[in-house]
Formats: C-alpha cells, structure tokens, sequence
C-alpha cells in the first residue's frame, strides 16, 4: 500500500530535519557562547541548603 | 527559576531551571517503568506459571520499595542531577561513582532502545492489520527516538509534562482494562478458578520468575536524575518516587490479576502484548484501541524518560570530569545538557537497529541491578557519615536498616535467579564493567579535579 511507504519516507525525512536542527542550534550555540560558562555549572541547591544556611547564620 | 547567577567571586555561572513538581517527578519515574505492565512482565509466566508471576510481582515489589524509600531519603539531600551517581561519589568514592555512573547510562540508554523497537514493532502490526506485510520498522525507530531528543533538547518542563500525560493515559488504560473486565462478577469474564494452576515447575520456577518480575519496576529509581531541576528537591523527590512506587504497585497487581484471568499460562508466558491480548479477549473495539493506544503511549514514554535520565546522568559525569568536560555544557537558553543528549543519540539508535530486544533489555536489567546492589550499601554508609540530625533531610525512611539489607538479600537472589537463565549475559557484563574500572583507574581518575567534585555544602561526615 502505497500510504505506508509515503509514512515510512515522511518520518525518515522529519527524522533528518529534527537531528540537523538540534545538530546545527548546539554548533551555534557553542561558536556564540564562552565555552567557560556553557560548562559552568555545579551542583544544585534548593531550600533546604537554604535553611542550613539560615540556621549556620542564626548560630 | 535563575538565568544565570553569579557567585561571591563574581564569575557568571550557568544552571538548569528549576521548574519540576512533584507531578513531573511521578510521571519521569512511571513513564519510564510502564511499559513493563504492557510487556514483558509475562515472560515471569513462562517460568513461574500465574502464582509464580504473583510472587514475583509482589517480591520484586518489595526490592522496588526498599530502593524507592532509600532513594528518596538520599535524593532529599542531594539536590543534584545524575541520581545514584552523584550520591556514590559524596557517599562512597570515585570509582563506585565511576561504575554507578556507567550503569545508569547504559541501563537508560538500552531501555531507551527497547522502547523504540517497540514502536517499530506496533507500527509493523499496525501495517499488517491494514494489509501491508514487513513494513521496515527502522524510519519508526529513528523517528521516535529523533523526536524525543528534539524534546529533550527544547527544555524539561515541556518534556516532562507531555510525559505526565501519556503516562496518565497509559495508567487509566490499565483502569480501564481493569474496570471492562467486570471484576464484580468473578467467572463472568474473568476465568481464574479454571486458568489459576499450581507451579509448572516448582519453586525453582518461581526463583526463575523473579528476574522478569523487574519488568513491572525498573526505572522507578529515575526519578532522582530530576533532583536539580525541581523547586524543591526535598519536597518533591520523595512525594513524586513514593507515589510513583505506590501507582506501579497498583498497576502491576491489576495487571497480573487481569492477564491470568483471561489467559492460560502457557499462552499468556510468551504473549508479545499482553494487555492488549486481553482487550481482544474481552471483546471490546473500544478498550482495544484504548489498550493499543496506551501501549504506544507507556513506550514513548519510557523512551521519554530514559532520555532524560541518561543524559542527566552522562552530563554529571563530564561536570565532575569523569568523562570529558565538554558533556558537562548546559545550553544557554533551554537549560538543558544539550551535548549529552546528542552524544546519545547514535548510541541508542545503534543498539535499536541491532533489533536484539531481548539482549538489549537483559543488559539493561542487569546493569539496574548492579545499582540497586551499591544502593544498598550506599544507604548504610550514608547513615553512618551523616547521622539523622546532622544534615537536613526532605524525607526519613522507617525502619532503617532493614530495608537496606531487604534490598541486599533480594538483589541477591535475583543474580542467582539471572544466572539460571542469562549466566553468560551476566559474566560478560561484569566483564564489561571490570574493563571499564581498570580504563577509569589508569587512564581517567588523573583528569579529575577531586576537590571540585564536592560542591555541596555538607557538614564534614562522622569519623572523618
């Protein structure tokens, strides 16, 4: 049946467009940005750190 | 939610957004587990007969809910992505971290291939139904797998919501089966007084049965890689994992109890889709599209997941410079581990194109299991480092330590359970990671910065 063929070649296309755009946004995003603050990040800290901290303070 | 924050030495600094719930936490975990009810479970069937898949079930159960309290006690103060990974390296040291690190990554990334398979796969039976034999399932399987990462890619919280919503189906899917099945009327529909037989093969079956047992839980322990990006890890962690363990307790028991009702053991043991199977059985179109639908759904899904675990996981590993500092980059405007996510891609698409669904699922079982047996371990020390009372807490599991040793027991017998049946899978696996120790230890370990790794800021463990 000719539909299946038409699906199998439409998501081997959309499948190809999605991989370069993410290819071709982290090639720009890399040549735009400081690769010193791309890899900048640490650990996280949410509110109980917060709260630790509040309470190391009051002490 | 910060842009990007700047520290007491001034330098700009970039981080993930923290924009998770608890909602978003329950559906990364039982996103990436449910597809496990709508396949796989059954082949615990084909080794324990129906009351051996129950014993599994609820055994398996136990190991899942000893690693759901133990995770959600340490992931309450470890407000960081790459789950078990981060927590072995505050916990117990480089190279367990290093091995913990290398599980996840292959046990998401191989699920992750499983999952896409399987979209394939219904894909080509949906073609066969419509009169199209041997559709090529392979532009399916990139597909799933391209969009995905596309979505990743985009930002969390949109990737995460859509799985809360296809997770959601894919659970009232099991409700509805369930609910169709007319469970008031014992006999009417479902048949156990007829189809429910002793154990096929003993005891020995039911040991056999429990490496399948995992089906119904493994990935649960995913929701940690969320850590860093919910509002509140100590909140959110605990509510989205022990609620997640409770649904999938839930999901699996009305699983099995529909299945076996409907099902001989002989034929239920090597059913493909069992759930669906049992829609068909009930004779309802409805249920049966509900049933397809939601088997599609519990498959994205997972693949969903896993891409966000794996990738969390993998970027951690290359912020600690354990694997090369260029995966730790975060994107600027979508906060994402963009370059882990693109790493991954070929890799998944690689073990999916293999088509060995079973080999890529027993690699994927085994290397969760190898976690499951640090977590353990892990939780003993943890206690023991930082007693309850020294550092703050989200979340306290009871009756420590016996879930720990719960949890050392059975992941010991499910290895001897493995054994009996992927003996080989499981050495050339150790195998695997031994190499991968020895690669880390002589080659990697020089490359990491080791007071950089530790940036949380906890009270100096007992005893140090």
């Amino acid at each position: 049946m000719i539909w299946w063929d038409i699906l199998s070649y439409a998501a081997w296309i959309i499948s190809g467009l999605l991989l370069l755009w993410i290819l071709a946004d982290a090639i720009s995003v890399s040549r735009e940005f400081d690769e010193e603050l791309l890899v900048s990040s640490r650990e996280g800290a949410d509110e109980l750190l917060e709260q630790i901290k509040k309470e190391e303070g009051v002490r | 939610m910060t842009a990007e924050s700047t520290t007491a030495e001034n330098v700009q600094r970039i981080s993930m957004f923290k924009v998770l719930n608890p909602f978003h936490v329950w559906a990364l975990g039982v996103g990436i587990v449910l597809v496990g009810e709508f396949m796989g479970w059954n082949f615990s069937v084909a080794k324990g007969g129906a009351y051996g898949a129950l014993i599994a079930c609820w055994v398996i159960g136990l190991l899942y809910s000893c690693v759901a309290m133990i995770d959600s006690e340490v992931t309450s103060t470890v407000a960081a992505a790459g789950g078990q990974y981060t927590q072995a390296k505050h916990i117990i040291g480089p190279l367990m971290a290093f091995n913990v690190g290398l599980y996840l990554v292959m046990a998401y990334t191989m699920l992750e291939a499983a999952d896409a398979l399987i979209v394939g796969d219904l894909m080509t039976a949906v073609a066969a139904a419509t009169g199209y034999e041997g559709l090529n399932p392979q532009p399916f399987v990139v597909l799933t797998i391209a969009f995905l990462a596309w979505l990743n890619y985009r930002g969390v919280f949109m990737t995460l919501t859509v799985n809360f919503v296809i997770t959601l189906f894919a659970f009232l899917a099991i409700i509805a089966l369930f609910v169709g099945s007319d469970p008031l009327n014992p006999g009417s529909v479902l048949k156990h007084s007829e189809l429910l037989t002793e154990l096929p093969y003993g005891w020995i079956g039911v040991v056999a049965a429990l490496q399948f047992g995992m089906w119904y839980y493994l990935g649960i322990e995913g929701t940690c890689q969320a850590a860093e990006e919910v509002r509140s890890a100590g909140r959110a962690i605990p509510l989205g994992t022990i609620g997640g363990i409770l649904t999938l307790l839930v999901a699996a028991t009305l699983t099995w109890y529909v299945s076996t009702g409907l099902m001989p053991w002989q034929y239920l043991g090597q059913a493909t889709t069992p759930l669906y199977d049992a829609a068909s059985i009930i004779g309802n179109p409805s249920l049966q599209v509900v049933l397809f639908i939601g088997t599609m759904f519990a498959a994205i899904a997972s693949a969903n997941g896993c891409i966000n675990d794996a990738a969390r996981a993998w970027f951690s590993m290359g912020r600690d410079r354990y694997m090369p500092t260029w995966f730790g980059a975060i994107h600027p405007h979508y906060r994402t581990p963009f370059r882990a996510i693109i790493f991954l891609i070929p890799i998944a698409v690689s073990f999916a194109f293999t088509g060995l669904l079973d080999q890529v699922i027993t690699f994927s079982i085994l290397s969760g299991l190898l976690g499951y047996t640090f977590m353990s371990i892990n939780m003993m020390k943890f206690r023991k480092m930082w007693p309850l009372g020294v550092i703050k807490r989200g979340y306290i599991h009871p009756f420590h330590p016996i879930p720990a040793l719960v949890l050392l027991g059975l992941c010991s017998v499910v290895y001897f359970a493995t054994f009996l049946g992927y003996g080989a899978s499981l050495l050339s696996i150790m195998a695997f990671y031994i190499v991968a120790s020895v690669w880390f230890v002589m080659r990697r370990y020089q490359f990491v910065k080791r007071g950089d790794q530790f940036t949380m800021p906890w009270p100096r463990p007992k005893g140090y």
